[in-house]
C-alpha cells in the first residue's frame, strides 16, 4: 500500500535548522503542494522524502518506488531523448511503450530523436517529467515542475498529475505556481 | 540487462562519445614520441629505458579521463537517481571502475604496440611490458575513479586530481616498470588492492558529496 509519512522531522543544511517537527501523511491519491520563499527548505523536504538526505531528527516511511522531478534533468546529453530516458527506463524494468506513452504525454514525441543537449529549458523540464511518468513509480516527487513551461505544458502536466492521482499514485509538489489540480498545501 | 551490466554500458558509451576515451591513448603516443626527440636516437640507450618510459606514459595518460568520470553524473543528477532506484553506491562504483577499464586498460594495451616499435623495444621486453600494463591498468582505473569520486563535488577539484593520483600509483610504476616475477606479483598485488578498496573509497566519496 503506497504511503509517504512523515514524523515530527527536522532538516538542517550546513548547521542551518530549516524545519522541524514537520509531520505529514499522503496516502494513495494524496497530493501536497509545498509552498514557501525561496531557501525555506522545500528542495530539502524533497530530497528528505527521496531518501537523499537524513533526517537531523524524527522518522520516514515511504512504502513505494520514488520518481523524483529535481532540477536537474539527469538524462545524458549526447544522447537522443528517447535512449537518454530508455536508460531510466530499463533499470526501473520499464519497456519502450512506456517512454513513448510519456513523451506523447508531454508533447515532446516529434523531439523522441534530438539529442537532449539542444532540448531548450522548458523542453528538458517536460522531459524531466516524461522520466518522472515512464518510471511507473507511485510516489512522484516534483520540485518546481512547472518552472520554465508554457501554458499548453502546464496543462499537459495537470493531466499527467490528474492521472496519476487517478490511478492510485501519490504526489508531493514544491511550487511557487500554482498546478492546476487540488492539492492540500503545506507552507514552509 | 542486470543494473549493472546497464551501468557498464552506458558508462562506455559515454567515455567513446567524442572520441573521449582516445585522447588518453594519442596523449600515451605522444609522450612515446617525445622521448626519442629528448634523449636522442640512441638504439640501445631507447631499448633500455623504454618500458620505464612507456609506464610513465600509461600513469599520466591515466590522469586525462579522470576529471569526467564522476563529476559530470554529479551535477546532473544522475548519482542521485541512482541512488533513489536503490543502486548503491558501491555497486555504481564497481560499475563505472569496470566501464572505465575497458575504456582504458585495453586500448592502451594495443596502443604499447606502435609505441614499442618507436622506442626500439626488443620482443622480450614488449610482452614483459603488455603483461605489466595487463595487470598494471586495472589498479591505475581504480585509483583514477577513487580520486574521481573524491573531487568530485569539490570546486576546482580538477587541479587536485594530478596531485592526489601520482603519489599513490607510484607502487605500480615501480612494479610495472621493474624487471622480474617477483615484481609482476608485487604489481598485480598492488592492483587487487586498489581494484577492492576502490568501489568502498568512491562509494563512500559519492555518498558523503550529496548531503
Amino acid at each position: 500500500m503506497t504511503h509517504l509519512v512523515f514524523e515530527q522531522v527536522s532538516c538542517e543544511r550546513g548547521d542551518r535548522l530549516l524545519f522541524e517537527d514537520l509531520s505529514l501523511k499522503l496516502l494513495r491519491g494524496d497530493a501536497m503542494l509545498v509552498t514557501g520563499a525561496n531557501g525555506v527548505g522545500k528542495s530539502s523536504l524533497l530530497r528528505l522524502a527521496a531518501g537523499l538526505l537524513a533526517p537531523a531528527a524524527g522518522r520516514i516511511i515511504r512504502e513505494g518506488r520514488i520518481a523524483l522531478a529535481a532540477e536537474t534533468v539527469a538524462l545524458d546529453e549526447d544522447l537522443s531523448l528517447f535512449a537518454a530516458l530508455a536508460f531510466w527506463a530499463r533499470l526501473d524494468g520499464r519497456n519502450d511503450e512506456a517512454i513513448a506513452a510519456a513523451l506523447a504525454a508531454m508533447g515532446l514525441s516529434a523531439l523522441a530523436e534530438v539529442p537532449v543537449r539542444l532540448l531548450s529549458t522548458g523542453q528538458r523540464r517536460r522531459a524531466t517529467i516524461a522520466r518522472v511518468m515512464a518510471s511507473g513509480a507511485p510516489i512522484w516527487l516534483l520540485d518546481e515542475p512547472a518552472s520554465g513551461l508554457d501554458a499548453p505544458s502546464i496543462d499537459a502536466l495537470t493531466a499527467a498529475m490528474a492521472g496519476h492521482l487517478a490511478g492510485g499514485g501519490l504526489i508531493l509538489a514544491a511550487s511557487h505556481q500554482p498546478l492546476g489540480i487540488a492539492m492540500r498545501e503545506l507552507a514552509l | 540487462m542486470t543494473p549493472f551490466a546497464l551501468l557498464v554500458r552506458r558508462d562506455l558509451a559515454r567515455a567513446f562519445a567524442h572520441g573521449g576515451a582516445w585522447l588518453p591513448l594519442i596523449f600515451y603516443l605522444l609522450i612515446a614520441t617525445l622521448f626519442p626527440f629528448a634523449i636522442g636516437p640512441d638504439a640501445a640507450l631507447l631499448a633500455k629505458v623504454g618500458g620505464g618510459v612507456l609506464w610513465t606514459a600509461a600513469l599520466l595518460a591515466a590522469l586525462l579521463p579522470v576529471e569526467r568520470l564522476v563529476r559530470h553524473d554529479v551535477s546532473a543528477g544522475v548519482l542521485d537517481q541512482l541512488a533513489i532506484r536503490g543502486q548503491s553506491e558501491e555497486a555504481v562504483a564497481g560499475a563505472k571502475l569496470a566501464a572505465h577499464w575497458l575504456s582504458f586498460g585495453p586500448p592502451l594495451m594495443a596502443a604499447t604496440l606502435p609505441a614499442a616499435a618507436l622506442l626500439n623495444l626488443s620482443a622480450a621486453t614488449l610482452t614483459r611490458l603488455e603483461l605489466s600494463l595487463l595487470l598494471g591498468t586495472p589498479g591505475l582505473a581504480a585509483l583514477g575513479l577513487a580520486v574521481a569520486a573524491l573531487t568530485a563535488s569539490l570546486r576546482g577539484g580538477g587541479a587536485l586530481i594530478g596531485l592526489l593520483m601520482l603519489p599513490l600509483a607510484v607502487p605500480l610504476l615501480i612494479f610495472g616498470a621493474s624487471p622480474g616475477t617477483a615484481a609482476l606479483k608485487l604489481l598485480a598485488a598492488t592492483s587487487l588492492l586498489f581494484v577492492a578498496g576502490t568501489p568502498f573509497v568512491a562509494g563512500a566519496a559519492m555518498r558523503a558529496g550529496r548531503t
